[in-house]
């Protein structure tokens, strides 16, 4: 039985409790996405300044649970002064490790299986997150069934202390909360590309 | 408008008696069970009760026994089955004081009910030139089905506004009702646990020739209730938050009312005649239970009416409202002005529902860190989205409490809280 501690590691709460990059950027010229969970009421906006293929300025503001705000205060970090694709990889891999473990559908006991990285299942199945999340986080819309860390590796990206947030995996109910601001990233990187397009 | 019709004499005053719940927990099979090493304390009740063994068991001995469809067989089971879902909807009809079974109509659950309403009567009798009345406080199925209504038929509607103590301003009601032909109005909030005055609301309704559904979700589980006394003429309830089964639920209406509308659902069931030109409908309440309906379930149902009828309401509600007065106060007692209750203040004003906040931590935090602690409470904006707007909170927890809830309970909430601090403080 998951507990608490493997949901809110020291990190997540520290990120929460001071949170990065809040605010919003003056838009324009800046990107906006709003990103809204109508299950909780939990909101997240994204705002983003590209320069180039650079996200030079990306702010987040919104209200929410601990597990939403903290997820979106670490994208945050871990996506500004990165490339376009460069996100787009860390949303792929941060979608991977956000689906359910093969284990756990099954129905094997927890950690009788393969480790948490291992048996992702395909996108767009993950229980409890939004129709669609999985696959629009996933950009391409194919299924996916590699790790979060192959899919890292595969992108040339590193998750670093966003691995903090894959204990949320083990409440289901709680993954639309970490996914949403990726959701919401990944919405204003399609309004990004429709622009220049 | 019509008068209200035959009113039925006034059932005796129920006496009040303490509610063994000790006793009654061992009613209830789930509550045995543990969660993260915890014993099991439900307090999201006004969401979806737990059942009693006697429903399960009632529910069992008909799959096991009597099974078959209703109405159609000739043979001894069939019979017996369509006795059986009678027997439940005879129930349920003694239940609330309805004038007879046929006012009884089952349907999936009180959402439904609302629906077959705004679907029929509504579309009906309702039009560009007609106004309905609400208030800022309903759940979302007594609102979304009117403003859908609204959107096809061009029907305004008016709300009676909230007032800062958690009541109702009640005073622009006989304007918000000039020239309305229905007010559809909450007997609980499932939110605030404000208890409008449906009766004076309803006076008042009719007075200006507008008819009044009550949302009875939150009502008829906890207290007792008569229709006539409450001048409805629609109510609606769920079993599921009654101690009986998900998927049936009930729309009680007065039956020249529901002789006149028109059929909601068709197909098998509802019919009297079919050809291959037209069809004729059945007699209430059977015009309005279109295909196999939900017969297990009523007869779940019928055990749960019989359950909380032995015990009886104007114990279950003094019990409740009892709790609730406790819960209040220790929770105040405990965390002082850390903890934010939404609603009347006073447990006599409210249901058994009580949505608080706790700092700045989020519902879903609060209820995350109580579920470890093996409590269940609700998080979220619990359907009634535009209350939340006015509360100006996107989310709150909330506690509800059933027959089977005791002080224990209400203690284990109240500790279980402070993890909060340990983790957001």
């Amino acid at each position: 039985m998951p507990g608490l501690e493997d949901l809110y590691r020291e990190i997540i709460l520290d990120h929460y409790r001071n949170p990065r990059n809040r605010g919003e950027l003056p838009s324009p010229p800046a990107l906006r996405a709003e990103g809204f969970n109508p299950l909780c009421g939990d909101e997240v906006v994204v705002s983003l300044e590209l320069e180039g293929d650079v996200i030079s300025d990306l702010k987040v503001s919104g209200q929410g649970c601990s597990i939403s705000q903290s997820s979106a205060s670490m994208m945050s970090t871990a996506v500004r002064g990165k490339t376009v694709a460069q996100a787009r990889g860390t949303i792929k891999a941060f979608r991977a490790m956000m689906s359910l473990h093969g284990q756990q559908l099954d129905g094997r006991p927890e950690g009788t299986g393969a480790g948490p990285w291992a048996n992702e299942v395909p996108a767009g199945t993950a229980l409890g997150d939004q129709p669609g999340t999985a696959e629009a986080l996933a950009g391409d819309g194919g299924a996916d069934e590699r790790s979060a860390a192959e899919v890292a590796a595969d992108e040339g990206v590193e998750l670093g202390e966003l691995e903090a947030l894959q204990g949320v995996v083990k409440f289901p109910v709680r993954i639309k909360c970490a996914t949403l601001p990726w959701h919401t990233l990944a919405q204003a990187l399609d309004e990004a590309e429709k622009d220049k397009a | 408008m019509e008068a209200l019709g035959v009113m039925p004499e006034p059932r005796p005053t129920e006496p009040v008696r303490p509610l063994d719940v000790s006793r009654l927990k061992k009613d209830f099979p789930i509550l045995e069970r543990q969660v993260h090493g915890k014993r099991l304390v439900y307090l999201d009740s006004a969401s979806s009760s737990q059942k009693p063994l006697v429903v399960l068991e009632a529910m069992d001995h008909y799959y096991e026994t009597t099974h078959a469809n209703v109405h159609r067989g000739v043979y001894e089971i069939a019979e017996e089955a369509t006795a059986l879902y009678e027997e439940a909807r005879a129930k349920v009809a003694r239940f609330i004081g309805a004038r007879g079974p046929e006012e009884i109509v089952f349907t999936k659950n009180a959402t439904e009910a609302i629906n077959l309403v705004a679907y029929t009567w509504g579309r009906t009798n309702l039009g560009p030139s007609s106004a309905m009345v609400t208030s800022e406080i309903e759940h979302h199925a007594n609102l979304v089905p009117w403003l859908q209504l609204r959107g096809e038929k061009g029907t305004e509607l008016r709300y009676l506004r909230l007032r800062p103590d958690g009541t109702l301003d009640l005073s622009e009601l006989p304007r918000l009702v000039d020239g309305a032909g229905l007010l559809a109005i909450t007997a609980a909030s499932n939110v605030l646990g404000t208890l409008p005055p449906v009766r004076q609301l309803a006076d008042v309704a009719h007075a200006a020739g507008a008819l009044v559904l009550v949302d009875a979700a939150q009502s008829v589980p906890h207290t007792p209730t008569d229709v006539a006394a409450l001048g409805a003429d629609f109510i609606a309830f769920s079993a599921h938050k009654m101690l009986g089964p998900t998927g049936i639920g009930v729309l009680w209406g007065r039956r020249e009312l529901l002789e006149a509308m028109p059929p909601f659902l068709t197909g098998g069931e509802m019919i009297r005649d079919v050809g291959l030109d037209g069809f004729s409908t059945n007699d209430v309440p059977w015009k309005f239970e279109a295909g196999t309906p939900p017969i297990a379930e009523a007869v779940g149902l019928g055990a749960a009416v019989d359950y909380l009828s032995a015990l009886g309401m104007a114990s279950v509600r003094a019990h409740e409202q009892a709790l609730t007065r406790y819960a209040l106060g220790r929770l105040k007692e405990r965390y002082g002005d850390n903890v934010v209750i939404y609603g009347p203040p006073e447990a006599e004003e409210r249901a058994g529902v009580i949505s608080f906040s706790y700092k700045d931590v989020h519902a879903h935090d609060i209820s995350q860190v109580l579920d470890e602690a093996g409590v269940c409470v609700r998080a979220g904006h619990h359907c009634a989205k535009p209350l939340m707007r006015l509360l100006g909170v996107p989310a709150t927890a909330r506690a509800s409490f059933s027959v089977y809830n005791d002080q224990a309970d209400v203690d284990v909430l109240v500790e279980a809280l402070s993890r909060a601090d340990a983790l957001f403080g």
